[in-house]
């Protein structure tokens, strides 16, 4: 049998040459030789096979099992060293790609810091140029002045004075009547009474203002100020300090339409 | 038909017992198995040629082992051991297709 291992190994196509000759009657043969050596027969030579086709079985089974539980344990020098480059490379690039991922999250962090910044500083901004605009309400620490006026003889250049007076002791928000008092306000003497930017008040007039109440108040105290004018006017004005001024009267601004913020320019 | 059954017995005896395989051995059990296996594929041609030999099976089985491990194991000294295992792997690989087709030719006439 092992010369016809030895021989089939030699010549693979020698056992096609051989074949054509057999038929039906080979096969017929070669089943009744199958049959005929399936005979169990307890010779020494048949149980030498049996003992090493139970060693093979033995080792097969045995590799396999072991080349599906082993790692990398039991491979040669020169795959470990290829294995070991691999992951160097692979190592490597992904560090890279992480230091790269990296800068990029630290970027986008500082990124999103410096929005906020910006984001709440321009917040504040807001808020202060609403109060000074007159476009957002205020509250705080003020006075409330009130002036009787039973001869109509307050005039509105004595009422500017009186803005005029308190916008110098430091008002930041000032309301007059119903009427919001900003910049670009306006104080005139219409037919039927004072009107300030086109709305006509009624005496008595109330003047409320943010600010300092102490320097408010003496600044309009002062000798040749304003109670003393209006005292000569035969009116009064009574000033008080609640804890709380507020002042909800609004204005609103027009978009400007020619003029458009410069750009700063970069020191 | 004893060896049939030592192969089965041996098949059990492996999933039973769990054996792990040496270190030294590590290397050369995958290509004497390989080697058996071509054994055992022209014992069973044998067998339907007629010319089955006990003692001829034997030796052959055992000179495959001997040799494939011996090849291995040279190869691994020479720093080709991982090519001259394909290397015999690939040839021990053909003379199974062969024998097994011879055993085909013999079994069912095609």
């Amino acid at each position: 049998m092992s010369t016809s291992v030895d021989n089939s190994g030699g010549t693979p196509a020698g056992a096609s040459v051989a074949e054509p000759p057999r038929g039906v009657a080979g096969t017929a043969a070669a089943r009744r030789r199958l049959r005929h050596t399936l005979r169990p027969r307890a010779s020494r030579g048949q149980l030498l096979a049996g003992l090493l086709c139970a060693v093979l079985g033995f080792a097969l089974v045995t590799q396999v099992r072991q080349t599906q539980q082993e790692g990398i344990a039991s491979l040669r020098q020169s795959d470990l060293v290829r294995i070991l480059t691999g992951l160097n490379d692979q190592s490597s690039r992904l560090e890279s790609e992480a230091r790269g991922l990296e800068s990029t999250r630290q970027q986008l962090t500082s990124g999103s810091d410096t929005a906020q910044a910006a984001e709440a500083a321009a917040r504040e901004r807001l808020d202060v140029l609403g109060v000074l605009t007159g476009t957002s309400a205020a509250q705080g620490p003020g006075i409330d002045l009130v002036i009787q006026d039973p001869n109509q003889a307050v005039t509105a250049a004595v009422l500017l004075d009186t803005l005029q007076e308190l916008r110098d002791a430091g008002a930041e928000a000032i309301q007059l009547g119903d009427v919001r008092v900003v910049a670009s306000s306006h104080v005139v003497d219409g037919k039927s009474g004072i009107e300030v930017d086109g709305t006509p008040l009624q005496a008595p007039y109330r003047l409320r203002a943010i600010g300092d109440p102490q320097t408010m108040a003496a600044a309009l105290d002062i000798p040749g100020g304003v109670m003393e004018v209006l005292r000569q006017a035969g009116a009064t004005g009574t000033v008080s300090r609640p804890a709380e001024v507020t002042i909800d009267a609004l204005t609103s601004l027009p978009n400007p339409r020619y003029a458009s913020p410069a750009p700063e320019k970069s020191p | 038909m004893i060896a049939l059954i030592g192969l089965l017995v041996g098949v059990a005896a492996g999933f039973l017992l769990e054996p792990t395989v040496p270190v030294w051995l590590q290397p050369y059990l995958p290509i004497a198995v390989v080697a058996a296996l071509d054994a055992l594929f022209g014992g069973f041609r044998a067998v339907l040629d007629g010319i089955f030999d006990d003692r001829v099976f034997t030796v052959s089985f055992l000179s495959n082992v001997v040799v494939a491990a011996l090849i291995v194991y040279l190869g691994d000294q020479l720093g080709v051991g991982s090519q001259l295992s394909t290397g015999v792997v690939v040839v021990l690989g053909i003379r199974i297709f062969s024998n097994a087709a011879a055993i085909r030719r013999h079994l069912l006439g095609a």
